[in-house]
């Protein structure tokens, strides 16, 4: 069922995750293509962030935890022992379900990544800066206030700076936990422009509660219930003519 | 009786207890006044302050505390120096490093440090810290600068820690995230991010401390050793506004030069503390980060 081929940038092998004794994720097998967006849906609860938390390694962040099974980046299983999870977050950026800006001006918003990893130059900084918030579609509209702090931004405003910062890692891959779910339509809007725009140069993996926001933006949608990956397929198809009975009774609303 | 003559009578009754409160304190500041301003007929402000003789039971008498004055300002400024690192460090392990064992250890011990009554602290300083620093040092004695620092920064630690503590605890979860997700370590997390959000708070806390240093009395009664002069050396013994008052108050006659000299200087303790607290609030209000990631 699974239609990518060779290109594959980031794939997990037989993930079982675990939140204490609680099994989150139950024998995920998925491979995600190079500058393709691929979406993951599903019910709440279904497993869907947690996996895309483990791509990057933020849930080592969480207290008792446990992971089974191999992601795989660049021929490297992240979970090996001598992977250095920093390493890995420096090039698998992540922008999260709540803008969350630093209280840091505009400009510190956005060279904090960049600063972390050794450029002190200003003037590369600053090309950096304005190259980053081009990218989000952000630049024309705070290139007088960069100065100021971001959190005076509108919410929309403040996810693009979010995204902003995490391509100012340059990462290969951007992790998006449902990023436009508390902005309004018009924010949204721009996002999906955005994310549409983004994949030019990145690989990006969304994980999205808005069914026809993933049919809208995604070249691939996984869809997850119960801790389990039920159907992955191109997002035309799955949207169209699913695979799995229980993909169509959740795409036709009649359960989630 | 309708619900909304229920709901007025509730809230004027909090709002009396409220009103009580506050001017049980205003009485108490009346009082203060009352009885220390009767000491400026016999010298003026600036001599009563910055006059270098406090010598209340001579004859004629000089009110000059100014010694008073810098030895408070020395004792909480060296105490400060100590307890300041001790207690925001320790709050940063706290909140952000230890395991939540040993945070469930550390916090309640950190707290208890705090109920402790500075009699007790007093009585060690003078037993323990003051033999031990006087032959190592071969001092004349062990009552001094140093003594009351060290026993003023063990008060004042549990202050700064508890409230910084709680300032970063309630940096926003988002913050730390977007920081690691950058690819920082967690260092990098609690020098670049945690700590900046959370430094309005941890300034007040660092306030608070020192407003309880300076406001101490027991211990300083006890371990500063009691010298009204300008120290030189920091293993003088200095004599802190709180420890005059409360050494000196039982022998002043009552309403004589001398009792009202020590209510003036009660108002002097009450203004640098109101200061103090008047910091702390200016601190707090002016540097909150403006919400969260919220929209």
């Amino acid at each position: 069922m699974v239609a990518v081929q060779n290109n594959n940038i980031i794939e997990t092998r037989n993930i079982n995750f675990y939140y204490g004794d609680f099994k989150a994720l139950t024998n995920v097998t998925m491979e995600f293509e190079q500058n393709k967006v691929t979406a993951l849906i599903g019910p709440s609860g279904c497993g869907k962030s947690t996996l895309l938390r483990l791509l990057n390694r933020m849930n080592d962040l969480i207290d008792g935890t446990r992971v089974e099974g191999e992601v795989v980046f660049e021929d490297r299983n992240i979970y090996d022992p001598d992977v250095d999870p920093v390493e890995i977050r420096r090039r698998i950026g992540m922008v999260f379900q709540k803008p969350n800006p630093f209280p840091k001006s505009i400009f510190n918003n956005i060279t904090y990544g960049p600063k972390l990893i050794g450029v002190k130059n200003k003037s590369e900084l600053e090309a950096l800066v304005e190259q980053s918030l081009n990218q989000a579609s952000l630049w024309n509209e705070v290139k007088d206030i960069l100065g100021q702090s971001a959190m005076m931004l509108s919410g929309g405003q403040q996810q693009r700076v979010c995204i902003a910062r995490a391509l100012a890692m340059k990462p290969d891959v951007l992790l998006m936990d449902e990023p436009t779910s508390a902005l309004d339509p018009i924010s949204t809007a721009k996002i999906e422009e955005l994310i549409e725009e983004l994949k030019k140069d990145y690989t990006i993996i969304i994980v999205t509660h808005n069914m026809q926001q993933a049919a809208r933006i995604s070249d691939y949608t996984g869809f997850f219930y119960l801790g389990k990956l039920i159907e992955y397929n191109l997002t035309e198809k799955l949207f169209t003519n699913p695979e799995v009975s229980q993909t169509e009774d959740y795409i036709t609303g009649r359960f989630g | 009786m309708s619900r909304k003559l229920k709901e007025i009578i509730i809230k004027n009754i909090f709002f009396l207890f409220a009103l009580i409160s506050i001017f049980i304190l205003g009485l108490i500041v009346v009082f203060l006044f009352r009885e220390g301003l009767p000491i400026f007929k016999v010298v003026s402000v600036k001599d009563f302050i910055f006059g270098n003789e406090w010598y209340p039971t001579y004859n004629p008498p000089d009110f000059g505390i100014w010694p008073l004055i810098v030895g408070s300002i020395i004792v909480t400024l060296f105490a400060s120096v100590i307890a300041v690192p001790l207690g925001v460090l320790s709050a940063i392990y706290i909140s952000e490093i230890a395991p939540p064992l040993m945070k469930e250890i550390l916090k309640p011990v950190i707290e208890l440090l705090a109920g402790l009554p500075s009699v007790v602290l007093g009585f060690f300083g003078m037993v323990v810290l003051a033999p031990w620093l006087q032959e190592t040092f071969d001092l004349p004695t062990g009552l001094n600068i140093v003594n009351v620092s060290i026993i003023l920064a063990i008060m004042a630690v549990p202050t700064i820690s508890s409230i910084s503590e709680d300032a970063l605890y309630s940096v926003p979860r988002e913050f730390k995230e977007a920081s690691y997700a950058l690819g920082a370590t967690r260092f990098e997390t609690i020098a670049k991010v945690i700590v900046p959000a959370a430094l309005s708070g941890i300034s007040t806390a660092v306030i608070l401390g020192m407003a309880r240093a300076i406001g101490e009395t027991m211990v300083v009664l006890m371990v500063a050793g009691g010298a009204a002069a300008i120290p030189e050396s920091i293993f003088d013994s200095v004599r802190p506004m709180p420890a005059s008052i409360a050494a000196e108050m039982g022998e002043a006659p009552f309403r004589s030069n001398h009792y009202h000299a020590l209510f003036a200087t009660g108002m002097v303790l009450f203004f640098i503390t109101l200061f103090f607290n008047l910091i702390a609030d200016y601190i707090s209000t002016k540097f909150k980060e403006v919400g969260s990631g919220t929209l």
